[in-house]
């Protein structure tokens, strides 16, 4: 089965009713960062691959009864007088990649602010893993990671120190082990001794990805990871984070203004607009069941609804 | 509290330092020229008074106790500041970190940076000026040992007032130890101040060392309670600065100010 060729063999790995991959095709260009060495397929290709793999995590998911990875009950956030996150209810399964989508403003990264612990919710709950949040958030946390254009790591460290303090502060076990494998996983092998802040986007950007996953984490958040880096690179990292879900069972919240990766990647999709989920499901078949002809089209709709909404006030 | 995250906190300070000769040499260098400058004004006075005092105990003492409490403050001060400027809270409070292991990673960054300080200052006053702190018997622990918890103290009050007010605040902490100066009687005993400035100087644990210092000087005995007193009020301080800092913490996730902490989003 050729890199083009979605499709794979799954079966149920165990009694416990988890259901893991025995066989799959390298779908994704890489799983690696190393420049590959047969020409890499186009990015509809490309696209049609992951998008096939999200398919097959999706029926191959585990069970509903299994416990969530990410469990967020009623959040709710208010900033003066605006309601930024309005009730919101959603949970991430193991295996699974939710897309967290909306016009700007919608609440999305003050969502993910407060599923990191930086931002308190005014009410609501969130569980990482059945780990209260805000009982014990360093326990929490120690099993999340995330990623963020908006947070660089210290450009006044090297590649290496960042990738040691935080694996430092992540308890990571073996972690010059650990250190080796991610530099060459994201193709920073020979950046290793120079400062982040020399770095160019995309590199600062697997440099981000590459401290997301020292702890190999449970729950991996994700705010537009692909913003302002080359769609050559956008989609090594989809391919990547794919790869990452489907090898062990944790869950990533991904938010993206681009709806042909949403769609690409996301097994479910969750639209946010004046800080309430408006809309969720499948992302491949969301625009038939609401009249559009594609995800960017239900996006423009929406986005265009919550404006007018917006406009009386 | 775990020890590794508190290491990861001194380990990012130590890089730093390791890759940035300009942040190295301030340890050592403001320090030095302050000994140098006052251990010659000692030997001009202690030349030209012809009194039984000798000014480099009294005087170039006090200086140099009083850099030692000025650099454990700023050893703090600049392991935060590193983070304000670097804009890291945010990858560093959406971690497991909790902020007891946050802030003793700074603690023990500005024990290892003042100490180094201290002993330059030792060296030099000895060597150049015949400053030793043997003359100051026993009591010289509790006197190091006041200013540093002092230090700490202010260090992390400072670091809650920028967290709350922004780095454009940072003004606001480098005069501190020159703001307590006054009252704290480095240069002179408490004695000499009008009755406002002395209820002041009797809240602030390093008078207490400073009067202590020039009992010694003059042959009186140790005043061991008083010490005991200036501890007490500096482990005081200490655990408020430390609830201020983590009071201010918690606003700042209330509010959201972690999560966009910038000059432009803080004022």
């Amino acid at each position: 089965m050729g890199p083009e060729q979605p499709g794979g063999l799954w079966r149920l790995g165990n009694d416990a009713g988890v259901k893991q991959r025995v066989a799959v095709a390298d779908l994704a260009p890489r799983a690696r960062w190393s420049r590959p060495e047969s020409p890499r397929p186009s990015r509809r290709a490309a696209n049609e691959a992951l998008a096939s793999r999200a398919r097959m995590r999706y029926e191959n998911r585990v069970p509903p009864s299994a416990p969530p990875i990410l469990a967020v009950e009623g959040l709710c956030k208010s900033f003066k007088s605006v309601r930024a996150v309005d009730n919101v209810t959603f949970h991430v399964a193991p295996g699974e990649i939710v897309g967290l989508v909306g016009p700007n403003g919608a609440g999305k990264t003050t969502t993910i602010s407060m599923i990191l612990g930086v931002l308190e919710a005014a009410s609501g709950r969130i569980e990482i893993e059945g780990v209260d949040l805000a009982l014990d958030r360093s326990r929490a946390l120690s099993r999340t990671n995330f990623a963020a254009v908006y947070a660089p790591l210290p450009g006044n460290l090297t590649v290496e120190q960042n990738l040691r303090v935080f694996g430092m502060i992540y308890a990571v076990e073996k972690l010059s082990a650990r250190i080796e494998e991610l530099l060459s996983r994201y193709d920073l092998t020979r950046h290793r001794a120079t400062k982040a802040g020399l770095l160019s986007s995309g590199e600062q950007t697997r440099l981000g990805l590459a401290k997301a996953m020292l702890n190999r984490p449970r729950l991996l958040l994700l705010d537009e990871p692909t913003a302002s880096i080359d769609p050559s690179s956008a989609r090594d990292i989809r391919a990547g984070i794919a790869d990452f879900v489907d090898s062990g069972h944790c869950g990533v919240l991904w938010t993206s203004h681009n709806m042909y990766e949403v769609e690409a990647v996301c097994d479910r999709v969750l639209f946010l607009s004046h800080g309430k989920i408006v809309l969720e499901g499948d992302p491949k078949t969301l625009p038939q069941a609401h009249g559009a002809a594609s995800l960017d089209d239900l996006f423009v709709a929406v986005a265009h609804e919550a404006s007018q909404n917006r406009a009386p006030r | 509290m775990n020890l590794t995250r508190v290491a990861a906190i001194v380990l990012r300070q130590f890089y730093l330092m390791r890759g940035s000769p300009a942040r190295v040499f301030p340890l050592f260098a403001w320090v030095a020229l302050d000994i140098v400058l006052w251990g010659f004004i000692t030997r001009y006075l202690n030349g030209v008074a012809h009194a039984s005092v000798d000014f480099v105990p009294a005087l170039l003492g006090a200086v140099l106790l009083w850099d030692f409490l000025t650099r454990v403050m700023q050893g703090v001060t600049l392991a935060f500041f590193e983070d304000v400027w670097s804009r890291n809270f945010l990858n560093f409070f959406a971690t497991p970190l909790r902020i007891s292991e946050y802030l003793a990673g700074l603690i023990v960054t500005a024990i290892v940076t003042s100490v180094l300080g201290l002993l330059v200052m030792l060296l030099l006053a000895r060597a150049a000026f015949g400053l030793s702190f043997l003359s100051y018997g026993l009591a010289i622990a509790p006197f190091l040992l006041v200013l540093f918890v002092s230090g700490i103290g202010l260090g992390v009050f400072g670091s809650a007032l920028v967290l709350r007010l922004g780095p454009a605040s940072e003004w606001l902490i480098w005069p501190i130890p020159t703001l307590i100066a006054p009252f704290a009687g480095v240069f002179y005993p408490v004695d000499v101040l009008p009755v406002w400035m002395r209820a002041v100087s009797r809240v602030l644990p390093p008078s207490y060392v400073f009067e202590g210092m020039r009992a010694i000087i003059a042959g009186e005995p140790t005043p061991w309670g008083a010490l005991l007193l200036g501890a007490g009020l500096a482990a005081a301080y200490l655990v408020l600065a430390c609830a201020a800092f983590a009071g201010v913490y918690r606003g700042a996730i209330r509010s959201g100010l972690i999560a966009r902490y910038s000059a432009e989003t803080v004022s």
